[in-house]
């Protein structure tokens, strides 16, 4: 018994993105989590990167040598929680 | 829609409720808002004894706590909006709140208390995606709350009181804990919680962590390494053990999403759980008007999330006129004593010195600049 991907684990799993996508990214020349975010939508799921945030800041420090407290969480952005935009929009 | 309150206290953990009793027997206007459909936080899945001194409920079960601070509430004349969820806070006092996922309302606080707790966090080995791999807490409030048992066969990561505690759990709900993995060389919890899972037989192997788990549709194996003085798995040193459960207690982060958008400078305190609102000794962040309590302030127990909401309820009590700034001294006081022989011995004496530590930086910052936003 195997994991396929094994190599390559679920970082993001709202988003759906692996691990090697991440590196890659942070390769690139996006050094932080926000810069993650952005290029591959990483924690902008249901969750809002509260399960894989600290994962990636963890994956950019192995890669940059930057240090954690350096390394931000992404901007705190409204709405934090999922919330229907139907709700947001009634008057 | 639009609404103002006196206090705004969002979650209805142990700080919070603590809070809004305090805030409500001093005469001022609260609201309490909490996205679960019950309130009381973790306590209501807190099965064992509470430590410490009378005075904080030692011998006492988190969930009958949790039926107290309900009952005090009650006779306070606290309002509790439950299944109702924050999902932004404004530089401006205003908390974006959708109450019952139905009505969007702009809540303008005086004064906002953020008792929101803190998240479990992961480890994202292979397959940590299977159904049955979850957080400790996770298991936790399936078997306590929702009576279900998560698994027949587990493996536990992490030692500290979380992973002990919950691991001990699992097995009086009839799963067998195969062992409990500590990637350091030391268990992390109390003694007293590990001696109880050593006398009913369950390993505890220190300097050994999860690499991988497996299995078709949910685990159904895992294999498990030791880890060298870096914490890096060793080649050879590989073991794979049958179990359909595995529990994360690898440590909490603060919920602080909303302190970080409301503009709150923030340290980093990697023994209270990472990135922390800067705070004085009154519980008051950065922001004027903006107050934290429990693990939002770093991670420690119920107990002091509870002194820690009266403490930020005198706090605002006080802000508002609503005591004198004499009798909020006193109490203070009191409360503070409390705290500190809460953060006494080994494993509080660290959180005593990372508390005065934020409360030094939230001076600095206060005076000048620095701080992370």
């Amino acid at each position: 018994m195997r994991n396929r991907n094994c190599g390559n684990p679920i970082v993001c799993r709202c988003e759906e993105v692996r691990e090697k996508a991440i590196v890659e990214a942070i390769r690139n020349g996006a050094h932080d989590v926000d810069a993650v975010r952005r290029v591959l939508r990483a924690g902008m799921g249901l969750c809002q990167g509260k399960t894989c945030g600290p994962l990636i800041a963890r994956l950019i420090a192995r890669e940059t040598g930057k240090s954690m407290p350096v390394l931000l969480p992404a901007r705190a952005r409204p709405p934090v929680r999922p919330v229907k935009i139907r709700v947001l929009s009634e008057k | 829609m639009e609404k103002k309150v006196e206090v705004l206290i969002v979650g209805a953990g142990p700080a919070g409720l603590s809070a809004a009793i305090e805030v409500a027997r001093g005469g001022a206007r609260v609201l309490v808002v909490d996205e679960n459909g019950v309130a009381g936080g973790q306590l209501f899945k807190q099965i064992h004894r509470f430590f410490g001194s009378r005075d904080h409920s030692a011998g006492v079960r988190g969930f009958e706590i949790g039926t107290r601070l309900l009952r005090e509430c009650e006779n306070a004349g606290v309002e509790i909006m439950l299944n109702s969820v924050v999902w932004g806070l404004f530089p401006d006092m205003t908390a974006g709140v959708v109450f019952f996922n139905k009505h969007n309302v702009a809540v303008r606080a005086e004064r906002i208390i953020l008792s929101c707790g803190a998240s479990e966090n992961t480890l994202n080995f292979p397959g940590w995606t299977l159904p049955g791999v979850m957080g400790a807490g996770a298991a936790q409030t399936m078997m306590n709350i929702h009576r279900v048992l998560p698994g027949k066969e587990a493996i536990m990561v992490g030692s500290g009181n979380v992973g002990l505690i919950v691991g001990y759990q699992l097995i009086q709900a009839g799963c067998q804990v195969k062992a409990v993995l500590e990637i350091l060389p030391e268990v992390g919890g109390y003694k007293v919680h590990a001696n109880k899972l050593a006398r009913l037989g369950v390993e505890i192997l220190t300097s050994w962590t999860v690499v991988e788990a497996r299995g078709r549709e949910k685990v159904e194996e895992v294999v498990i390494s030791r880890v060298d003085s870096k914490l890096q798995p060793m080649a050879g040193s590989k073991r794979t053990i049958s179990a359909d459960l595995v529990c994360m207690a690898v440590g909490l982060s603060p919920l602080a999403e909303l302190a970080w958008m409301a503009g709150c400078r923030f340290g980093y305190f990697p023994l209270l759980g990472g990135f922390v609102p800067l705070h004085g000794a009154n519980l008051e962040t950065t922001l004027p008007g903006i107050y934290v309590a429990g693990d939002i302030s770093g991670i420690e127990e119920a107990s002091t999330a509870m002194e820690e909401g009266k403490l930020a309820a005198v706090s605002v009590l006080e802000s508002l006129k609503r005591i004198s700034p004499a009798e909020a001294a006193g109490r203070r006081k009191v409360i503070s004593q409390s705290l500190v022989s809460l953060r006494r011995g080994p494993y509080g004496d660290f959180r005593q010195k990372e508390k005065e530590r934020i409360f030094r930086e939230f001076e600095k910052v206060k005076e000048g600049s620095g701080g992370y936003h």
